[in-house]
């Protein structure tokens, strides 16, 4: 395999592990509070508006860090840095 | 695929390359500030209020009470603030629908600037509030050793502030991309349905976050409220 093919496998292979692990933490941190929200709702309804405030905030913070795993990986695939650089290699040493 | 509006330049002004970023920034800001300006315009106590006027009043009492709600104790400055960023990405994100449309939210630029102003907005509140010195006591408390996380804690939640909003946004729009070349009508618009969710708390969440931090670091000033009046 040349570099380039290389450099795409492992970035196209690495980007997809970045989001199936990065989906697992958040998709069962998210469970556990939405879980305690609607007890908690259950159990003291006049507090749902305060509750499901405090639960769309911690909601958006914990899927944060999926999010930053989606990033991670659409620099892998679409934004590569090394990838150009392998590039940019290859061109000048073609000609 | 281009990942941000940076790229797209729009047009050249005097050599100066415009990208959709600052086009569409410069959008939002017009719109914000125009609609704003005809509707008080006639803002006299004889004039009887129409249904704009009530609107507006609607939105700026919401962000009012949700502000009351976390600080016990409303500064007008902090409603400027936060309500400025609520309202700047609010708009920017539900503009989603208008086709050709670009939120700036969705480039890492906006988003940036946006959390720089909030890192910035936090030390000058905690410093009218408290004085300089108290201000800098917050970093060692409650001890000594625990300088070193504040001081990266105050970093590293103005970094993940930028990226929240810039990969949330990002992701509506190239999720919507993808699924454009898939599966052409219907599930784009069933996403974009769900990006208006996301842009909406999105928004909401920049605005609480940049309240709490403010808050959390100017001082608590409900001493009389609480104590039971001596009969």
């Amino acid at each position: 395999m040349t570099d380039l093919a290389i450099i795409g496998a492992i970035s196209i292979f690495t980007a997809g592990l970045t989001v199936s692990f990065g989906a697992i933490g958040p998709a069962l941190g998210e469970g556990r509070a939405a879980a305690q929200a609607l007890s908690a709702i259950a159990q003291q309804p006049d507090a749902a508006s305060t509750l499901s405030r405090t639960l769309f905030v911690s909601l958006a913070m914990i899927e944060s860090t999926a999010i930053y795993c989606f990033v991670v990986a659409m620099i892998l695939i679409f934004a590569n840095p090394f990838w150009t650089a392998a590039l940019e290699a290859a061109s000048t040493a073609g000609g | 695929m281009t990942l941000s509006p940076d790229e797209i330049i729009l047009f050249v002004v005097g050599g100066i390359p415009i990208n959709a970023t600052i086009f569409y920034t410069w959008i939002v800001m017009a719109l914000l500030t125009v609609v704003s300006m005809l509707i008080t315009r006639k803002l006299r106590a004889d004039v009887p209020p129409n249904r704009w006027r009530t609107a507006l009043e609607v939105i700026v009492q919401g962000i009012q009470s949700q502000i009351e709600e976390i600080t016990e104790g409303l500064s007008r400055h902090l409603l400027y603030f936060a309500g400025t960023l609520f309202l700047f990405v609010a708009v920017s994100n539900l503009l989603l629908v208008v086709p050709g449309f670009t939120p700036p939210t969705s480039s890492l630029s906006t988003t940036t600037a946006l959390a720089l102003s909030v890192f910035v907005a936090v030390p000058l509140f905690g410093i009218t509030s408290r004085g300089i010195g108290g201000y800098l006591k917050t970093y060692v408390e409650p001890s000594f050793i625990m300088l070193p996380f504040n001081i990266i804690s105050e970093f590293s939640r103005g970094v993940s502030l930028a990226i929240r909003l810039y990969g949330n946004i990002m992701s509506g729009a190239v999720i919507a991309a993808i699924l454009l070349t898939v599966a052409p009508f219907f599930f784009p618009v069933v996403m974009d349905l769900l990006g208006l969710l996301t842009g909406m708390i999105q928004a909401y969440i920049f605005a609480i976050l940049a309240t709490v931090y403010i808050s959390s670091a100017t001082a608590p000033k409900h001493t009389s409220k609480t104590q039971e009046p001596t009969p």
